[in-house]
């Protein structure tokens, strides 16, 4: 199965050379993935800590533990540093970075610089979101609705307006460098349809990064200058109107959230077809499902919006739009089914995050089509429904599909395995946890519990006091990755080069890899997951 | 000639890439994806106008009457002159006329440098008659028999409109500056008919910086004139 385990210190890209100026200065996508990986992960514990402030403070059904204010500030905190610092870059960013240079055969990225200035603009966006969270915090909720935003609230929003449009433009350069390269990088003989679905899915996630990200950019722009200069575009006092705003907004923050998931999409195709040592099913309709999903997501955004104001027929139309974007996310979750039928499904840990994403997702996903339909809508709208259904989706779809990436290609990252019994028993605690946590939000939002206040009435206490139960379970769930992944780099056995014993281009150079990725560049004569006419042994190295 | 050619092809081409051919098409392909970013970076701006400009027609015609339509225009052929020299100076690095090129290319950075200085004078104009939004803005008409019918709404324009002529100005400075930096690089030998892909993009963001105000001009200062 797996090749010998080699002795003899290779040069890789993490021992090419030392020091930080090695680091920071680093055009190699490998470093700047790592990178990402160690500034993604403090913003993801610094909104953990927020998101735990919530769940403590709803323990209780009275107002007790924060005020009021502060409560909304804990939560548009939560939302800012999780959305636009966390979920946007995390699978991309990191797993991205690293791996589609790799995937494509490919010695870089096409703009090996630019991807450098991402980063440092992501640590510019993401230093000014923070201090302006550190001198006294935001409480417009991350969503930053007008005139509430421009006028009325004493809190620092143009700080974090403006921390977020720098961050957009990190994730402008990342989307950029990725359509560049997977048109203009691929190995000889690397057709579009012999690309692996991570790349597609990138593909298409980077289409709404490059489309969709500009327009807020703008948009938070005219938000920091309404509130600096007292003009009024969005400000109906001033003549300005507010709904247009919320379609600017969501026009950008609805793609968003598949840029958020399509990444998490295309690493589940990856797990699935390694563990299940099969073909993926129906290669082409997941490929281009993505492409389907990207494309309808631009034409959903006022489903945000139904008891806002928009007239009726409006509501109709984005409605059905919304409807239709079941179509091709159902699409890739039967396809990853039928992958696995007949399969020889091996349960290793990323394989177990793989099944929580599926599951998970669908029920986020069908959720969403409950809040698409008019009426039902009404009924949930701004309750505990809606936070449950896009925490199912972006915790338990998109954080899920990232723990497998993480835990798929760290071998190839690091060189080092990570502890499997440990593993596994995370990937239990994040499932059970964050279920736990989760699915009585369902209940509570249907029965009628707002979601932004810090107090509720006492017959909703039970279900919140078991919430709060399973987001402990599931912070122990995150805690003990964080741990093991570092013990691994000193202590983890030393990684085979194919680990999985999976098919992919990124498998067939060493692990750690050359800071050049390959030494020679592959030549691609078979296609994407040929596990079953193409065993491991044969594949090797094109010359 | 040729041996300084294949030095320069040699010392640009990055380490990721096979040949100079595939460095080429991916820096260019790389530019238009940029711009697609900047269409949508505008396009938030454009789509407040539209919307707005339906709403509240008559406000924005009485706004768009203190425009001036001399210096507009002016500006608009100053524009389209500096996009004829870009243009120029992209064929004489194709063809390694580094000389030419630096000339056509300062012609070009002048045009930039009195756009600026026009729209600058326009910006002072319109300070001067409280025409910026916020605490003390204050419109009226030029005809004292037709009063403002609607300053409100008109402040909006002017609020469009700062932001927009304020948002391609800045692309202008940034424009500008990068077309500087292509005349140093030119002047000390970086580029050669086998690599000028620096000056092809920034010839591509010009133009890309051109149009957008050739959209501006009509929208903002003409549209409405007729019907005062």
């Amino acid at each position: 199965m797996a090749t010998a385990v080699q002795t003899v210190e290779r040069e890789n890209y993490l021992n090419s050379n030392y020091g930080i100026k090695s680091w920071l200065l680093t055009t190699d996508h490998k470093r700047i993935a790592l990178l990402y990986l160690i500034s993604i992960t403090a913003m993801f514990w610094i909104g953990g800590f927020f998101a735990m402030m919530i769940r403590l403070e709803l323990l209780t059904p009275a107002g007790d533990l924060v005020s009021s204010d502060t409560y909304n500030k804990l939560f548009t905190m939560h939302g800012i540093i999780m959305v636009f610092f966390f979920l946007i870059p995390s699978v991309p960013a990191v797993i991205g970075n690293f791996v589609i240079p790799l995937m494509v055969g490919a010695k870089d990225l096409a703009f090996p610089r630019i991807n450098l200035l991402s980063w440092y603009i992501y640590m510019a966006g993401a230093i000014t979101a923070l201090v302006a969270m550190v001198s006294g915090g935001v409480d417009t909720g991350w969503t930053f609705y007008t005139p509430f935003s421009t006028t009325y609230s004493n809190t620092h929003v143009i700080g974090a307006a403006i921390g977020i449009f720098i961050a957009g433009f990190s994730s402008i350069f990342t989307g950029l460098n990725f359509i560049v390269t997977i048109h203009r990088m691929r190995a000889p003989g690397l057709t579009w349809r012999r690309l692996p679905l991570f790349c597609w899915s990138n593909y298409a996630a980077a289409l709404i990064m490059v489309l969709g990200t500009p327009v807020i950019a703008i948009t938070l722009l005219l938000v920091a200058l309404e509130r600096a200069f007292n003009i009024g575009v969005f400000n109906p006092q001033l003549g300005g109107d507010p709904l247009l705003f919320q379609h600017l907004f969501w026009f950008y923050s609805h793609p968003a959230v598949y840029i958020m998931i399509l990444p998490g999409m295309g690493v589940i195709s990856e797990v699935v077809t390694c563990f299940s040592r099969k073909r993926a099913f129906g290669y082409e309709f997941v490929a281009l499902a993505s492409i389907a999903i990207a494309v309808l997501g631009f034409l959903v955004w006022a489903h945000h919006m139904f008891v806002a104001g928009i007239s009726v027929y409006a509501a109709l139309v984005f409605s059905l739009l919304s409807y239709l974007v079941a179509i091709p996310s159902a699409v890739k979750v039967f396809n990853w089914t039928a992958t696995m039928y007949k399969g020889s499904i091996r349960y290793e840990t990323p394989m177990l995050y793989a099944f929580g994403f599926i599951g998970l997702f669908t029920v986020g996903g069908l959720t969403g089509v409950f809040l698409a339909s008019l009426g039902l809508d009404v009924h949930v709208h701004d309750t505990y429904f809606v936070v449950a259904h896009f925490h199912y989706v972006m915790v338990g779809g998109m954080v899920m599909a990232y723990m497998a990436g993480l835990h798929f290609w760290w071998p190839k990252i690091t060189g080092r395995m990570y502890p499997e019994g440990f593993a596994k028993l995370s990937a239990l605690l994040v499932f059970v946890g964050f279920n736990t946590t989760f699915f009585p939000q369902f209940v509570l939002g249907y029965m009628g519990m707002p979601r932004r206040y810090h107090a509720y009435p006492p017959e909703f206490q039970v279900l919140n006091v078991l919430s709060t139960a399973g987001a402990s379970i599931l912070a122990v769930g995150y805690v003990m990755p964080m741990i093991y992944f570092l013990w691994s780099l000193r202590y983890g056995e030393i990684a085979p080069p194919n680990p999985w014993n999976a098919v992919g281009l990124e498998w067939m150079t060493p692990s750690p890899p050359p800071t050049h990725n390959f030494d020679e560049t592959p030549i691609v004569t078979w296609e994407a997951y040929d596990y079953e006419h193409q065993p491991q042994e044969e594949v090797t190295v094109g010359h | 000639m040729a041996t300084s050619d294949i030095q320069v092809a040699e010392h640009a081409l990055q380490h990721h890439f096979a040949d100079m051919e595939q460095q080429r098409e991916t820096s260019t392909f790389g530019m238009w994806m940029f711009l697609l970013t900047e269409i949508m970076f505008f396009g938030g701006l454009f789509c407040s106008y539209l919307v707005y400009r339906a709403s509240y027609y008559q406000a924005f015609v009485e706004g768009s009457q203190k425009m001036n339509i001399t210096l507009g225009a002016t500006n608009t052929a100053v524009l389209i002159c500096s996009s004829l020299t870009m243009a120029l100076a992209v064929r004489c690095a194709q063809l390694g006329k580094t000389k030419m090129m630096a000339i056509l290319l300062g012609i070009t950075m002048l045009f930039g440098f009195g756009f600026l200085g026009i729209k600058g004078v326009e910006y002072h104009e319109h300070w001067e008659h409280h025409e910026f939004p916020g605490p003390n803005f204050h419109f009226q008409t030029d005809d004292p028999a037709h009063p403002a019918t609607d300053p409100v709404h008109t402040e909006i324009y002017y609020s469009l409109y700062w932001a927009m002529t304020g948002l391609h100005a800045l692309h202008m400075i940034i424009g500008v500056g990068l077309v500087a930096w292509i005349i140093i690089a030119g002047l000390m030998g970086a580029y050669s008919p086998s690599y000028y892909s620096p000056v092809e993009n920034v010839g591509l963001y010009w133009h890309f910086v051109d149009l957008v105000w050739i959209y501006l001009f009509p929208l903002l200062y003409l549209i409405s004139k007729k019907h005062g």
